[in-house]
């Protein structure tokens, strides 16, 4: 029978079913210091012993600082945060883990980064994480998806997850993406028009040409975002970019097993004939740089759009979610998106802080200043080795030359854990995937963009078409 | 894991739709290497008009008197009716734990987020999903009479309104059976080592730069 690669995924990994309950068992680990200490707190008490512990992959991300490394461990000022990043190190030297990037390590970043760069996220597998932002793995035609602290105690100890089978959606967006359309943009515009609750249920596979057409970054930001449309998993098809990625990095498979994974990983595909339960479609060329005017991704519209007026609210519940919207960001409907001025520029986040993100902002920030109203613009690399990458070609320059603060890898104002936060009523262009109340600091003000159109912002003080400014 | 059989407690109603778990429990309280206490700060920045960090007397911060939950009458609480897609964003289980801390242990909405509505069930707590229809009611009534209660039967699968009205609500059979009898899933998935431990073998034959 004809499958989805979701059905082949899942089946494949099946260790026992019972009554539409499946047992699925677990390859990947991925675990960092905010959702784990609960749960090797658990195997203790238990006297439990994870059941593979080369299946463990850890770095610090969450709560890391990204500035005055100089100092060490002691230069994390907060004492609470310095202390869950000390508990990841001990338990890791308690229970063991294939790899672990401490704090500093050359290789730490954030999670979701240093998996695939580690060559640690391979097509087939299953991975899981203490995040939601793991659907990002899926990129790479692997079920991957976030699971909460219980359950990677559950990981740890059995190597599997109690689950029922998704439903599957396919995202079809054919066509080919205009000069500074991202798949940040791709990803917003999904969102904006399934809304954040459409996939609930469901795990997402996104196809079409459009699709084939994105880079192996470009997917990562795509599957990274498919939580933010309500999705656990999003997933990509194996295709040579896949294999290509994968190939001669530090975990992948060697010379004597790379031709059997690779014949295997190419059949990791939906059959043709497979069926879908929602099938949602988009034109590429219709899609224009996206911009967030909300408190939720999906109150989104593009660049050349204003903020919605109440008469096109769908229902009652929707009026009064704007309208608290409204309210929090400070904005009145109808005003034009490149009317907003913004305070701060945030470029990073697991959904855009890889080498191809880094480069796009730069291209953009090249010989040009950041405006005089805008008090801070952060670059933060995800990861050690991006940022060695990013330095190498001279990206760290660019940006400073422009105004903009290089910092060191991790998750930082994306979700506001260590000190790089917004104040209360500051407005900010930033490339991470959650524009909640509070998100990037209390009262703040998040606006979702890709990293071309953050910069350009940054440029201007204000949101503008990326496009006029691309050659 | 505490076993949760009935519930006859008084309703809350938190009328917003897509409540993520950033706002139901705030990033600095995750910073916490425990389970338990994160009750104080469950809605921290709705709930008190300062800003809240760990550590804090939250006893001798300023309550936001408009926030529904800080209203007299809903005091001693136990059910949280709110809206669709309850709890998105963020995976953190320290939002079933803020709850659970908080004295919720049964919430009522149209729907949930996946991963929210998976680690409720890990914590002794129920998640009913009703129709739009049905809770758009319930609110009315709650907000319509102080007291307000429900009266829940996870056995039966039943919320039965002061006036007798009945709805019926959907469980999956092994969250239900887990539920019921307070069962810890590691200990049922460690029946089938034995089955782990097989796949695993043949796994490892068929895929072997897995397990490198």
């Amino acid at each position: 029978m004809a499958k989805t690669l979701y059905d082949k995924l899942f089946d494949s990994h099946v260790v026992h079913e019972e009554n539409g309950t499946a047992l699925i068992y677990i390859d990947r680990h991925l675990v960092h210091e905010v959702t784990s200490p609960q749960a090797f707190e658990g195997l203790r008490l238990a006297g439990r012993k994870p059941w593979r512990i080369s299946s463990i992959v850890a770095t610090a991300d969450h709560n890391t600082p990204t500035n005055g490394w100089d100092k060490g461990l002691a230069g994390i000022a907060d004492p609470v945060a310095r202390l869950q990043i000390e508990t990841l190190t001990s338990n890791i030297n308690e229970f063991g883990a294939k790899a672990y990037f401490p704090f500093m390590n050359k290789n730490q970043g954030i999670v979701h980064v240093v998996g695939p760069e580690q060559g640690a996220t391979l097509p087939g597998m299953t991975v899981v994480c203490g995040d939601s932002h793991t659907s990002t793995h899926g990129a790479f035609g692997a079920l991957a998806h976030g699971i909460g602290t219980s359950e990677v105690e559950h990981v740890m100890a059995t190597q599997c997850l109690v689950q029922k089978k998704s439903k599957t959606m396919q995202v079809l967006v054919n066509g080919v993406l205009g000069k500074g359309v991202t798949a940040k943009d791709v990803a917003l515009a999904i969102i904006g028009k399934t809304g954040t609750a459409g996939g609930n249920g469901y795990a997402i596979e996104f196809a079409g040409s459009a699709i084939r057409g994105l880079s192996m970054e470009g997917r990562m930001t795509l599957c990274n975002m498919a939580i933010e449309a309500g999705a656990r998993a999003g997933l990509v098809a194996v295709d040579d970019k896949t294999i290509e990625y994968v190939k001669g990095r530090p975990f992948s498979p060697k010379a004597d097993q790379w031709d059997a994974a690779v014949a295997y990983w190419k059949t990791l595909h939906t059959d043709s004939g497979a069926e879908f339960d929602t099938v949602v479609a988009l034109n590429a060329e219709d899609i224009q740089p996206q911009v967030t005017w909300g408190t939720s991704p999906e109150m989104v519209v593009s660049i050349d759009g204003r903020v919605p007026s109440l008469d096109l609210a769908k229902n009652e519940v929707q009026r009064a979610d704007w309208e608290r919207a409204y309210a929090y960001m400070g904005l009145t409907p109808n005003t034009p998106i490149n009317e907003i001025n913004i305070d701060k520029v945030f470029i990073g986040s697991c959904t855009n802080s890889r080498i191809e993100d880094l480069r796009a902002a730069a291209a953009v920030a090249k010989g040009k200043h950041v405006a005089p109203n805008v008090k801070l613009a952060l670059v933060v690399p995800g990861s050690g080795l991006v940022k060695a990458q990013a330095e190498q070609e001279g990206l760290d320059k660019i940006f400073i030359a422009a105004g903009f603060e290089w910092r060191e890898p991790g998750c930082s104002m994306c979700l506001a854990m260590n000190a790089d936060r917004l104040e209360p009523g500051e407005r900010c262009a930033s490339t991470s995937n959650r524009n909640f109340e509070g998100r990037q600091g209390q009262g703040g003000r998040t606006h979702l963009v890709s990293p071309e159109m953050a910069a350009a912002a940054a440029v201007a003080g204000h949101f503008v078409d990326v496009r006029q400014s691309l050659t | 894991m505490e076993a949760f059989t009935k519930l006859d407690g008084l309703v809350a109603p938190l009328d917003r739709a897509n409540v993520d778990t950033d706002a139901i429990i705030p990033k600095q309280f995750l910073k916490s290497i425990k389970r338990s206490g994160f009750g104080p700060n469950a809605f921290d920045e709705w709930r008190y008009l300062d800003h809240g960090e760990p550590g804090m007397d939250n006893s001798k911060r300023k309550i936001n008197p408009d926030f529904v939950l800080n209203k007299a009458r809903y005091q001693g609480a136990s059910v949280l009716l709110t809206r669709e897609n309850f709890g998105c964003g963020s995976s953190r289980e320290h939002a079933p734990w803020a709850l659970e801390d908080f004295g919720f242990k049964v919430i009522i909405a149209s729907s949930y987020a996946d991963i929210f509505f998976n680690n409720c069930f890990k914590n002794g707590m129920l998640p009913i999903v009703l129709s739009a229809e049905i809770v758009d009611n319930l609110f009315n009534q709650v907000f319509a009479t102080e007291g307000y209660k429900l009266d829940v039967d996870l056995s039966a699968q039943t919320v039965t309104t002061p006036s007798g009205e009945v709805h019926k609500f959907e469980v999956d059979a092994f969250r239900k059976h887990c539920l019921l009898n307070g069962l810890d899933d590691i200990g049922l998935t460690m029946q089938h080592q034995d089955k782990i431990k097989a796949f695993e073998a043949k796994h490892q034959q068929a895929q072997p730069w897995l397990f490198n």
